[in-house]
């Protein structure tokens, strides 16, 4: 009885100090960790033998230690450190005018807006795809194989097709990009809308018939309310392939202007931590994109009534 | 008119429709300058097909063979058509071969262009794909058991994986292109990346996918750790791999010719995407896709055979 009373606050106090690393916060910051100290080591690694050459063609002797400094401090080194990465992104976002050509922020913005579109474009399509094939059984038989097996065909291999032919008829820009980004993102949205426009179940739509309600009422009332937590699991996964299909829109066309011209021009020059920052600079806007559908979601499902799984 | 009698006597009769607007199509004196009745004929043809394909989808057969042969006729009767609207718009209208070449014309220079596909073809899909694919899925699912082995791990690598699997991962081509240089193994190096968090999501999704039940079970007959792996958290997490070894045949070929956008020796399907695009024969460009959608559907299709025969418990093959 002592010993139980004597350790009782003790696991408890060990318990909050450790709610940390029950939930997920602490793991994943050990692994983030991992992945920075291995990058500095793989850093060191792969720039030490282009550091030990170019001071052996200056005719100068280091110590270990300045060629470890050097390695890390490299114009274009073959693995730029994680610090050199966040230095460029500091250059080219806050310390250039937005307006330059030379600011991350322009690039970006010039994706983002051939995202959004294509997203816009692409969702519209998958969902009028999605209404159609639940309501016009021919549709669902003839036009849902195709949607499906359209996946297994690397849809990207077409995107300097639809960039050169629409580009030889006049139309450039915007919106070739953010046919390419539809194209890839209307599948998902039709697959889980699909799913949510079926996902009421026979009782819930014998009571819908027994108020003698029409098919649009149907719809409107039980249909598309039920699909809504299907098409934002869907949206997810589109905006974030919306965003691979503007930037691979951007390579064909000769890198102009975006994050995927400024890859293939840091490819083309070398410039391995320009090509670094602007991957950063996909990412981020990646997981702000999905941050905000999946914000979308929360708050849609809240009022639907769902539980969060 | 019920809907079997409308598929009956509509189908033969558009089909045959369909092969006379065909021959009628590339016809000297109407290729490029069809008057307005050839397309009133279109327009019935399109009507007629609609009604059949409708009446098709809507008819019900008790005899199972019958029925799936008719559940199979309706999509391909449906790409068909498809390709003959194509056929018939781009050829009946003359438009020019730089913006779209006629299915005709593709097929003709698939056939006449086979030694360059089949050098393109064992260039992106022999070696990048397969070669990255397997290294990428294999080291996934090795992470994967390491992970399930250390929950400390799994917590720290789940959420990282989800979240690496959202972010455009193609970007790290170029990087790839400079370390591994211009061949093979760089494009194999972007698949590996690419198909890696995959196989690791969906591999430790699965291998917690074992009830509860059977794993006391497992337990009460003093299985260890590699028996109940081997005996019941691997089987019950096949679905899983298999999913993502379904999601990761698309990606692989997706990553491989995109990869190639960005320097390759002088052969390969992205780089004669490229180099055709640019020298605006589009009809080769059209062949190149033609290629990689039949490698990709015959990827897909392969491992779907295989999943079919190795997870034959599952409740979505039981009939």
């Amino acid at each position: 009885m002592t010993t139980e009373a004597l350790t009782l606050p003790v696991r408890q106090a060990r318990q909050k100090s450790s709610r940390l690393w029950k939930g997920n916060t602490g793991p994943v910051l050990v692994v983030v960790l991992a992945v920075v100290v291995l990058w500095y080591v793989a850093a060191v690694a792969m720039n030490w033998q282009g550091v030990t050459d170019a001071f052996e063609r200056a005719g100068e002797q280091r110590s270990t230690g300045e060629i470890l400094l050097a390695t890390l401090e490299q114009e274009r080194p073959m693995l730029p450190a994680p610090h050199q990465i966040l230095i460029e992104l500091k250059k080219t976002v806050i310390d250039m005018p937005v307006t330059s050509r030379r600011n991350l922020l322009f690039h970006g913005w010039v994706t983002l807006s051939s995202t959004l579109l294509g997203f816009a474009l692409g969702s519209l399509l998958g969902v009028v795809l999605a209404v159609l094939i639940v309501h016009v059984k021919t549709l669902e038989r003839s036009l849902m194989p195709w949607i499906i097996s359209s996946q297994t065909i690397p849809i990207l291999a077409i995107a300097p097709i639809i960039i050169v032919v629409l580009g030889s008829i006049g139309i450039t820009g915007l919106f070739p990009k953010a046919i390419i980004s539809a194209y890839l993102c209307f599948f998902p949205i039709t697959i889980s809308m699909v799913k949510g426009l079926t996902s009421p179940d026979i009782m819930q739509r014998d009571l819908m018939r027994t108020y003698s309600a029409s098919r649009t009422q149907t719809f409107w009332k039980l249909r598309l309310p039920a699909s809504l937590p299907y098409l934002f699991a869907g949206l997810k996964v589109a905006i974030a392939i919306s965003l691979v299909g503007a930037i691979v829109g951007e390579l064909p066309t000769g890198a102009q202007a975006g994050l995927g011209a400024r890859l293939l021009a840091g490819s083309y020059y070398g410039q391995t931590i320009q090509i670094w920052a602007a991957l950063f600079g996909a990412a981020i806007l990646a997981s702000a994109l999905v941050a905000i559908v999946g914000l979308g979601e929360r708050i849609v499902n809240s009022r639907m009534g769902v539980r969060a799984a | 008119m019920s809907a079997a009698r409308r598929a009956m006597i509509l189908t033969p009769l558009a089909a045959l429709g369909c092969l006379y607007a065909l021959i009628l199509v590339h016809r000297p004196a109407v290729a490029g300058q069809a008057g307005p009745a050839f397309w009133v004929f279109v327009a019935v043809l399109w009507v007629a097909a609609g009604l059949a394909l409708g009446g098709l989808s809507h008819l019900r057969l008790r005899n199972p063979g019958a029925r799936r042969l008719v559940g199979l006729s309706v999509p391909v009767l449906f790409g068909a058509f498809l390709f003959f609207l194509w056929e018939v718009i781009v050829v009946g209208a003359g438009v020019p071969s730089v913006l779209m070449p006629a299915p005709s014309s593709i097929a003709s220079r698939f056939a006449a262009s086979l030694p360059v596909l089949r050098d393109d073809f064992v260039q992106t899909f022999m070696k990048s794909v397969l070669s990255g694919y397997m290294i990428g899925c294999l080291s996934g699912f090795v992470v994967a058991i390491i992970a399930d082995r250390i929950p400390f791990l799994r917590r720290g690598l789940l959420p990282l994986g989800n979240f690496v699997s959202a972010l455009p991962v193609i970007g790290i081509a170029p990087i790839m292109v400079m370390w591994f240089g211009f061949d093979w193994p760089s494009k194999a190096a972007v698949v590996v990346v690419m198909t890696f968090f995959p196989m690791l999501i969906n591999t430790v999704a699965g291998l917690a996918a074992a009830g509860r039940l059977e794993r006391d079970l497992m337990h009460s007959y003093a299985a260890g750790y590699w028996t109940g792996l081997i005996k019941l958290r691997l089987p019950v997490a096949l679905p899983f791999i298999f999913n993502a070894l379904k999601i990761n045949s698309t990606l692989a070929l997706i990553g491989a010719i995109v990869a190639e956008f960005f320097g390759t020796p002088i052969v390969g399907m992205g780089f004669r995407i490229s180099i055709e695009v640019a020298r605006m024969a589009l009809d080769m460009v059209w062949a190149e896709i033609a290629l990689a959608a039949i490698a990709g559907s015959a990827f897909y299709g392969i491992i779907a055979l295989v999943e079919r025969a190795a997870t034959f418990w599952h409740p979505s093959y039981r009939t």
